[in-house]
């Protein structure tokens, strides 16, 4: 096992996580808006920039999707336990004792468990949740005639904003995260130009020295 | 291919420049009419096939209106018998929804409280001649009174149909002689002066009643109105409000609170004079985000929620409070009044006459938002109400967002104190008008007033007179502002806004669950707090292991 620099954010996936970052800023911005918790911008504002970029977001999403699938990157996001205890070992005690991170990325295990798991709920719960919910809202004006249409958005409207709470939780402990390693920068700039520190079988060296050599530096 | 993206971006930039600008010149803020007609707009009506001056007919020397309404009607000749069935003429309306018998013949309202045995005045503004007891013929013709509605001299006047008591009467003394001749070669469609000689004085004076009528809309320039500026559209009232054989459309008994019809087929819908029925169902041209959601917005607010800003606007105020326990002071035996406020036009209005009691005026007015069906029902002379639960609605209204048919609009709420039968728990019709020793107004003795009032009309009275307070509600409807002093998503969308405690819809910014988000903050906080003690505590015992 050598640990080598190689490529695991491919350009696509950079882009992803970037627009899906600008985007999701915005939305918590013009929807926390849209709530009353500021009156930066102007509410006619605020309706047009969520709506614009949520509509954005979900296209990117079904971008991501596809690309997820067909490229089985997929494989990433299966939850696992395995290292899951050392790695909450490490965040709780070992990091505050200056310890290393017990995880070593692998070619096709590029998140640390906890990672692992956390992004996957975020996938398949809390995106859902609020572009769901967001989606039915934007539609009200199809179903409003419905009987007790109004009793149901406010009940769609709860459940956006409780997830919209979840979601900057979220943003807030991942940007914390990056400041858990040797350096910030050095969390941040696999995500900037793709490139992190990978523990690779000597089959895989062979096969990207040989088969993708821009790929492994 | 990359310099073909370059381009294709450019083209897209630029167009979307392009686009905005010339929207910005063509929709933004309403173009006035150009050129400016000298005439108001009155509909399709609008034009004229006959010039009066040469009739022979009107080349006379007329000694009363019903002599001109003689030689209108020798043309005219249908004109009589479709005018007699308006309500103009009638003063009655019978509601087919709530069987109820309306109209100034019979209702009780909370101004001046009742037309009824007081037509020697009231019926001034009755579209007829010589109406001021029971004796009047509704099938006569000739007692029509045309010039009202069709004088273009702005000359033409009327005077009350019986002299009343004399501390009144004087008042209506002295006015110039009118050259009817003149007058009758001069008619013409109906200007807002013409409906507003009536209409804008409801309640005894300019804007009293309304608020969204007053002379101020006589001349307006288009920030009071934008249909009726004079430096925009110009319109008369007869332009929404359509004529059909002489019937109006637009009825405050017969409110269409939400138009499902739009504009129909070209010349069909002469029925109502909705905004729909113009402006067609989806009024907002969709060029945004923003404009769709107020299309969208058009399903649970009338237009005139938000195109109405205020009311009482353009410098005539309205009344809001009436109180008529106060009435009846006199000064050496005599009525007086006194002025109190002036109003943005400069103009004094009384807050206190002995015949009426103390008022309360007011402009610029936010209105009251209520879901509203259309359906008003009212409090007439035969209603029984409880005398303890006040104030009485005088006309009160149903709706709310389930029903299909309602959405939310601006009133105006009118407060009177004012006489009632406290005994049988009835309205009352206060006799106030008239040559005899029982008539209020020259009198200022209530309980006789009101005794003469009820035993005139056959009703029975418990001979117990009190004051209740009550409320009327007016819906507001004119004075429709451009749409760049429309309001603003904020007004209603923010806490403590327009819309504060109207229940039945959900509302961003508006509403909140408490718990949702005291458990959201704290979770938020609780997050950050947990990140800085992790981050202290990583920050500590980093400088333990350098020491170490």
């Amino acid at each position: 096992m050598t640990i080598r620099r190689v490529k695991i954010f491919s350009l696509f996936e950079r882009f992803w996580h970037w627009s899906q970052m600008a985007l999701i800023m915005v939305l918590l911005f013009s929807g926390f808006g849209l709530h009353g918790f500021h009156h930066l911008i102007r509410f006619e504002t605020a309706v047009t920039l969520h709506t614009l970029s949520a509509l954005l977001l979900l296209l990117l999403w079904a971008f991501g999707t596809f690309w997820l699938f067909t490229t089985r990157s997929w494989r990433h996001f299966i939850p696992t336990l395995s290292g899951m205890w050392q790695v909450f070992h490490f965040y709780s005690f070992g990091i505050f004792k200056g310890e290393h991170h017990p995880y070593r990325k692998a070619y096709w295990r590029k998140h640390n468990p906890l990672q692992a798991l956390a992004y996957l709920m975020l996938k398949i719960v809390l995106f859902p949740l609020i572009w769901i919910t967001g989606l039915i809202y934007l539609f009200y004006f199809l179903w409003r005639d419905l009987p007790q249409a109004s009793d149901w958005l406010t009940g769609f409207a709860y459940v956006h904003t409780g997830a919209a709470y979840a979601i900057l939780v979220f943003v807030l402990v991942h940007v914390y995260m990056l400041t858990t390693g040797h350096s910030f920068k050095e969390h941040l700039m696999p995500m900037v130009n793709g490139f992190d520190d990978v523990d690779l079988t000597p089959e895989e060296e062979a096969y990207l020295l040989k088969d993708e050599p821009e790929n492994i530096r | 291919m990359r310099s073909l993206l370059g381009c294709a971006l450019a083209v897209l930039f630029v167009g979307s420049f392009v686009a905005t600008d010339a929207r910005a010149q063509s929709q933004w803020p309403t173009p006035p009419a150009t050129p400016t007609p000298s005439e108001q707009i009155s509909g399709p009506l609008t034009g004229g096939t006959a010039d009066h001056t040469k009739f022979e007919i009107l080349k006379q020397t007329f000694a009363t209106g019903s002599d001109v309404t003689q030689a209108c009607l020798s043309c005219h000749t249908e004109t009589g018998r479709h005018f007699m069935r308006n309500i103009h003429w009638t003063w009655e309306y019978t509601n087919p929804a709530t069987g109820q018998q309306l109209g100034k013949k019979h209702l009780v309202n909370n101004f001046c409280t009742n037309a009824r045995g007081n037509e020697g005045m009231c019926a001034q503004c009755h579209a007829g001649y010589g109406w001021k007891d029971e004796g009047f013929d509704f099938s006569d013709e000739t007692k029509i009174d045309c010039l009202v509605c069709h004088d273009r001299t702005g000359t033409y006047y009327k005077t009350p149909n019986s002299p009343g008591s004399p501390a009144c009467s004087v008042m209506f003394e002295g006015k110039p002689a009118m050259d009817l001749s003149h007058i009758a070669q001069s008619v013409g469609l109906p200007e807002r002066a013409n409906c507003g000689t009536c209409h804008f004085n409801g309640g005894g004076g300019d804007n009293v009643k309304h608020g969204d009528l007053s002379s101020a809309l006589k001349n307006p320039p288009r920030t009071l109105d934008v249909h009726m500026g004079v430096d925009g559209l110009n319109f008369a009232c007869t332009a929404c409000h359509i004529t059909n054989k002489h019937l109006w459309a637009g009825s405050r008994y017969q409110i269409e609170a939400k138009d499902q019809d739009g504009t129909g087929l070209p010349g069909q819908r002469r029925d109502v004079a909705t905004c729909e029925s113009c402006h067609g169902l989806a009024p907002h041209q969709v060029d945004s985000i923003a404009s769709f959601k107020r299309n969208d917005h058009a399903s649970s607010l009338a237009c005139q929620t938000c195109h109405i800003p205020e009311y009482a606007r353009g410098g005539v105020a309205t009344m809001t409070h009436w109180d008529w326990r106060t009435a009846g002071k006199t000064r050496n035996g005599e009525g007086y009044h006194e002025h109190g406020y002036t109003q943005g036009n400069g103009e004094h209005r009384y807050t206190y006459k002995s015949i009426k009691g103390d008022f309360v005026y007011a402009e610029n007015l936010v209105p009251l938002y209520r879901w509203f069906d259309g359906q008003m029902t009212y409090t007439t002379i035969d209603t029984k109400f409880d005398v303890n639960r006040q104030p009485i609605a005088i006309n009160d209204f149903t709706g709310h967002r389930e029903d299909g048919h309602s959405r939310i609009w601006p009133f105006k709420a009118m407060y009177t104190w004012m006489p009632a039968d406290v005994g049988n728990g009835t309205l009352v019709y206060t006799h106030l008008w008239g040559e005899d020793d029982s008539s209020y107004w020259g009198n200022y003795d209530m309980g006789k007033a009101i005794a003469f009032g009820m035993k005139k009309a056959g009703l029975p009275y418990s001979g117990q007179y009190g004051f209740v307070e009550t409320v009327s509600y007016w819906p507001i409807t004119h004075m429709v502002a451009p749409k760049e002093d429309a309001l603003s998503c904020e007004s209603c969308h923010a806490v403590g806004g327009r819309l504060d405690g109207l229940k039945g819809l959900y509302l961003p910014g508006r509403d909140h669950h408490p718990w949702l988000d005291l458990i959201g903050v704290i979770a938020v906080l609780g997050t950050l707090a947990g990140i800085l003690g992790h981050a202290l505590i990583r920050i500590v015992s980093s400088f333990r292991g350098q020491h170490s």
